[in-house]
């Protein structure tokens, strides 16, 4: 059932991908500013708000964990914090390319930039010891733990380079050039790219899910065969 | 009440036993006055550009450093099993942890005293002028990577590669607290009138200690208990 | 009378892989439980859930009707859980304070004389022969007169001088109504003082009952009739 509906979420995402992709190439015009760059932002934004949604959905699935030792909300969580550390690298990787046509440099010290990058070390950080430690309990109980210092962190993370950055100002990525609104025209398929990136999330945390279920699976099967040698 | 008794002779016992051996304090000590040579070479400061960048190169050295001590805080319960022994007893999870983070502090503090008169030494600056808000500074700073340093040490006990994860997990989460004590103490360290701005460090770091340290009171049992 | 130690339907879960199935035992009070079983059957994860170490999944376990964190038990696991860089004093010291008796200082004192170990008070635990952690390891354990003991084989590796210690402290436990569980490979030891015998095998609780005559008799009796 769940695969269905892995499946069929990601035949969704691609549909849409592929109509916004037509649109964007096809039909929307240059950038007055920025030229024909500045359609990656339609990727780049839409990837660091998926992600950040992600972690504070992670969250919640560890707190839900705590609360009912349902190993389902573990997998959930770590699933959807490996999906969203992808797409917050998209999200930086995108900048970089961005700020390197538009600006001619592969880095700049953006707050968004640089708080997106302490997420994906904080939550590279939650990866790394999720993969230190065997037993399936105390992963479980350890990770749910960190993901809410974590978030809490991100929070904070996120005011206080904002703040520094106000002090220190530097250039700052954004589309509109000019300053102001999005043309409705951008921002119709701006949406709609948000939409095929967030089903792509969740069929890919479907996924992800069913791995872990099956990776705890067999670590009891292993754990039973060696007590009963 | 009780709690506070308990972490006070938590505390203790841990300053005690680093006083005995002073194992993390001589290697934290030496870590951070060699940190403080390679950036004379690193940098080549003169007294501008040292007031400019002092305040960051202090909290690198106090982060870093600093990792020596809370890397033993939970570790130097594991031989012989006394952390069992620890939770087996009326002690709640709760006061082990703040115990630990006050005897970090309390280490991390000397630490850091040594740290700034070298660095005035070395760099020729003066820090005792505003010697008062500088040390509530450092106190504050402090207590969040103490307490984080605490949490995290607790968390990785038992994790093999132990000491690898330890600074790759903990130091993006202290990157709010040290932004905040760094600006704050460059604004000290050249005896600048504080701006507005200033005092939103200053919050950054009590909320920060605040938040976190309630959080780890409440996620003690979580983190400590099998 | 209720039981000192009460475990109902207990299972511990490691991920999908159950430790502990549906564990029901009431060990009454002023009695001595020998917790016998192969390596790897659950033993240490029991004594762990009793002494508060470990959670479990479904089920109770109370310590006189509270629960297990609340009550502070005599432990002694696998280690000594003593300190290598404090003395001998200072150990008990501080474990008297920990566990809140009257006067740490005096009950730290009189526990070292009573071990044997008054001479090398201010020595630290690093410069101790083996024999002699061990008895520390048992001052530090028996100090605050626990009402209930949970012992991980207690008699591992421990010197004939250290193990006739260990027995009369068992025993003068007893004697002031305290209740004892303890793991045990040792069956002539534990047939000798144990009131109670239970045996685990995978996690199950193959048995439970009163020590009879002919398992002192024959200690492996309980083994070979569950085989």
């Amino acid at each position: 059932m769940r695969d269905k509906l892995a499946i069929g979420l990601a035949a969704a995402a691609s549909a849409l991908l592929a109509n916004n992709l037509y649109q964007m190439f096809m039909v929307l015009p240059d950038e007055a500013l920025q030229g024909a760059i500045y359609r990656i932002l339609f990727f780049h934004a839409p990837a660091a708000m998926v992600g950040m949604i992600g972690y504070f959905v992670a969250l919640t699935f560890s707190v839900l964990y705590l609360s009912s030792k349902n190993f389902l909300y573990d997998s959930l969580a770590a699933s959807i914090v490996e999906v969203s550390l992808v797409f917050s690298l998209v999200n930086i990787v995108t900048g970089s390319i961005w700020a390197r046509i538009i600006w001619g440099i592969w880095w700049t010290w953006d707050y968004r930039l640089t708080s997106a990058l302490v997420c994906i070390l904080i939550f590279f950080g939650y990866l790394v010891m999720r993969r230190a430690i065997d037993e399936p309990t105390q992963r479980a109980r350890l990770s749910s733990a960190l993901c809410i210092f974590g978030c809490v962190d991100v929070v904070i993370v996120w005011k206080s380079i904002e703040w520094f950055r106000n002090q220190h100002p530097g250039p700052v990525l954004d589309f509109r050039t000019g300053g102001g609104k999005m043309d409705p025209a951008y921002s119709h398929v701006f949406w709609l790219n948000f939409l095929a990136i967030l089903l792509m999330g969740v069929a890919l945390v479907l996924i992800r899910t069913r791995q872990e279920a099956t990776a705890r699976e067999i670590d009891s099967l292993r754990r039973l065969a060696h007590t009963a040698a | 009440m009780k709690t506070v008794k308990h972490a006070l002779l938590i505390a203790r016992k841990d300053l005690a036993l680093e006083l005995r051996t002073k194992e993390s304090l001589n290697a934290a000590g030496a870590f951070a006055i060699v940190i403080l040579l390679l950036f004379s070479f690193a940098f080549d400061p003169d007294s501008e550009m040292v007031k400019e960048i002092g305040g960051g190169l202090l909290w690198l050295v106090f982060a870093f450093a600093g990792a020596l001590v809370f890397n033993r805080s939970f570790a130097r319960e594991l031989p012989n099993d006394c952390l069992d022994t620890l939770l087996a007893s009326p002690l709640s999870p709760a006061s082990l942890l703040t115990g630990k983070a006050l005897a970090n502090f309390l280490m991390l503090l000397a630490m850091e005293l040594i740290s700034i008169v070298i660095f005035g030494i070395f760099f020729n600056v003066n820090w005792t002028h505003r010697f008062g808000e500088l040390s509530l500074v450092f106190a504050l700073g402090t207590w969040g990577i103490s307490m984080l340093g605490a949490v995290f040490g607790a968390l990785t006990v038992n994790l093999r590669l132990r000491e690898l994860m330890l600074p790759i997990i903990i130091y993006p989460l202290l990157i709010p607290l040290l932004i905040a004590a760094i600006e704050l103490t460059k604004l000290l360290l050249s005896n600048q009138a504080p701006t507005p701005s200033d005092f939103l460090w200053a919050k950054i770091l009590v909320v920060f200690d605040l938040v976190f340290t309630a959080l780890a009171i409440m996620l003690a049992d979580t983190i400590l208990v099998n | 009378m209720n039981p000192a130690i009460e475990l109902a339907g207990v299972w511990k879960f490691y991920g999908d892989y159950a430790a502990l199935r549906d564990i029901t035992l009431a060990v009454e009070e002023g009695s001595c439980c020998a917790l016998l079983g192969r390596n790897g059957a659950g033993k240490t994860t029991l004594l762990r859930i009793l002494a508060g170490l470990s959670s479990f999944e479904r089920g109770s376990a109370q310590l006189f009707g509270a629960s297990p964190r609340q009550v502070h038990a005599g432990f002694l696991g696998h280690g000594i859980g003593v300190y290598e860089d404090l003395s001998a004093r200072e150990n008990l010291r501080f474990f008297a304070r920990v566990a809140e008796v009257a006067q740490p200082e005096s009950i730290a004192a009189e526990w070292l004389e009573r071990v044997g170990l008054a001479n090398a008070s201010d020595m630290l635990v690093r410069q101790f022969s083996r024999g002699m952690r061990q008895r520390l390891a048992l001052a530090r354990t028996f100090l605050h007169a626990p009402k209930i003991l949970i012992l991980d084989e207690p008699f591992t590796s421990l010197d004939d001088r250290a193990i006739a210690m260990l027995s009369e402290l068992l025993l003068e436990s007893r004697r002031r109504g305290a209740t004892i569980i303890l793991s045990t490979h040792q069956l002539r030891e534990a047939m000798a003082i144990a009131s109670h015998v239970a045996l685990i095998e995978n996690g199950r609780l193959r048995h439970a009952g009163e020590r009879t005559e002919a398992m002192i008799d024959d200690p492996g009796l309980l083994y070979r009739l569950h085989a």
